[in-house]
């Protein structure tokens, strides 16, 4: 999922530059008063983690292979702030290491991969958790959480690319969102495995995730919201006289209308009408089948009873 | 791991060339002013593309950067322009089509490539700290740098291990297995940090 150079406008770079700044600005902001120093150490080599589970492979079928992405997992260990910095640190490191995602890319590859993954994880994590007991509720929550991020995550940056004019939206979103469906698969399975080895060896650690203040949570997770009503809303949603509006009072309606948004009339409607209903259901469809698959990963990793009923946090 | 070493290091152990040894600020800002500059300017101002792509050749020469894992890793992007192409082919001549991605990609990809390849995350580490980019933040990039190969080698053993111990396995018990390695990886990866929190606090780190 990482946007290489040239995929993205100047001012959708911009934006997304802006958003994940304040996101991780704020993450930084709320560790350095909350985070013992103790821990400090912790999110450097939780970095370092991530970069090494990347290259243990996970067979799938015909000879392909997927590896972890990391955003809901590290949250549900490290707790939501620390997810964003480590995930943006991973981020950083293989923009400039490897030059792998771009570097005017680097604001939308960090909001995307560190700022709505793991806050869309964590929020759905949460709720799930609280609905079934118990370390099989964790585990099903993560697995349901890995899916729900990587599938966000994805149509954000199909919602990039088609602000920024380089793909069309309806093109973009059903490649992003129908192949990342697939992935989060992959992703809610491992991260699940992952917690679930981590919550039976060592309890201690996932019950040291710090408990997070909600407000900054609920700060995180209106920017989010934010960054997903400006990138991906106005084309999911009938109110594009809105965007519009803003448009023209920043400015670049003039410009965009030449240029970006020219193509767009023709493609207006057949995401709302009729396409609006049948994306709704297939999603709702999705959706649906990822939360059983996570609720039965958990029923087949989670075997035991007593196991199944004492969770590996209190909390 | 990619071919990180193959860029992280100069050809040449004894003299460094002289990009090499230019101060990494310098280098990063003008990493930086190329990048920002291909991406915004107008693909029809073909000028500055020839100019970037010149200056970027003349740094290729001068550095002495080997030519075949550099092209190799700017063969890696040639996918992602096949997607913007096909794309454009069903969305019609609207975009901005797939010439320009592939320009503008190819340009600023050459340029981080040159950056990795003449200048030492350390270096820019230190720019980053002089730029007052919050300590934490660059805390957590070298913690994250120095334990990488560590951890990715930590990695590597483990699942050779693995590998030895599964003859023929099942799909299924390679996912199960291979999920509790990295459990195994993020449990070792906490306990080395609480070790290193204790030496950094014995040599008055705070």
């Amino acid at each position: 999922m990482h946007i290489p150079d040239g995929f993205l406008d100047a001012k959708t770079a911009a934006v997304a530059a802006v958003f994940s700044a304040a996101g991780l600005s704020g993450a930084l902001y709320q560790l350095r008063r909350e985070l013992p120093p103790r821990r400090v150490p912790l999110l450097g080599l939780g970095a370092a983690f991530v970069f090494a589970a990347q290259m243990v492979n996970f067979p799938v079928a015909g000879g392909t292979s997927g590896h972890l992405v990391g955003g809901a997992l590290i949250a549900a260990l490290l707790g939501t702030p620390a997810a964003v910095v480590v995930v943006s640190t991973v981020l950083i490191a293989q923009c400039f290491l490897f030059a792998d995602g771009g570097v005017t890319a680097l604001g939308a590859n960090v909001f995307n991969m560190a700022i709505v993954a793991p806050v869309v994880g964590m929020a759905v994590y949460r709720v799930v958790q609280r609905l079934i007991p118990g370390l099989r509720g964790q585990v099903a929550a993560l697995a349901f959480a890995g899916w729900c991020s990587a599938v966000a995550a994805a149509i954000v940056c199909a919602g990039q690319l088609a602000w920024s004019g380089t793909v069309a939206w309806s093109v973009a979103f059903p490649a992003m969102a129908g192949i990342h469906m697939l992935i989060g698969l992959g992703e809610g399975a491992i991260s699940a495995l992952v917690f679930y080895a981590v919550a039976r060896t060592r309890p201690d650690i996932v019950a040291s995730r710090p408990a997070g203040s909600l407000r900054g949570f609920l700060g995180y997770g209106l920017l989010a919201t934010l960054g997903v009503a400006l990138f991906a809303a106005p084309f999911a949603c009938p109110w594009p006289d809105g965007l519009d509006a803003v448009a023209a009072k920043l400015g670049f309606a003039r410009r965009a209308a030449e240029s970006n948004w020219a193509w767009m009339a023709g493609y207006r409607l057949p995401g709302l009408g009729s396409g609006g209903a049948a994306t709704a259901l297939a999603g709702a469809i999705g959706a649906l089948v990822a939360f059983g698959l996570a609720v039965l990963l958990s029923r087949l990793l989670v075997r035991t009873p007593a196991e199944a009923a004492k969770p590996a946090v209190d909390r | 791991m990619k071919d990180a070493p193959v860029f992280d290091q100069p050809p040449n152990r004894g003299v460094r060339p002289l990009i090499h040894r230019a101060p990494a600020g310098l280098k990063l800002g003008v990493a930086l002013a190329l990048a920002a500059g291909t991406a915004v300017v107008p693909v029809t101002w073909l000028w500055w593309h020839a100019a970037v792509a010149a200056l970027l050749l003349t740094i290729v020469f001068m550095a002495k950067i080997r030519w075949r894992p550099l092209g190799a890793r700017l063969l890696w992007f040639s996918p992602f322009v096949a997607g913007a192409a096909l794309a454009s082919a069903l969305q019609g001549p609207a975009g901005p089509g797939w010439r320009a991605v592939a320009l503008r990609g190819s340009l600023c990809l050459l340029t981080m490539l040159l950056l990795g390849a003449t200048t030492s995350f350390s270096a820019l580490l230190v720019v980053l700290h002089r730029i007052r980019v919050p300590a934490l933040l660059v805390t957590t990039l070298a913690l994250m740098y120095r334990y990488l190969h560590l951890l990715s080698d930590e990695a590597q053993r483990m699942n050779r291990a693995r590998a030895c111990r599964t003859f023929t396995p099942s799909r299924r018990r390679t996912w199960l297995i291979s999920g509790e390695v990295i459990g195994r990886l993020f449990v070792r990866a906490s306990e080395r940090a609480e070790r290193i929190y204790l030496a950094m606090a014995a040599r008055g780190w705070s």
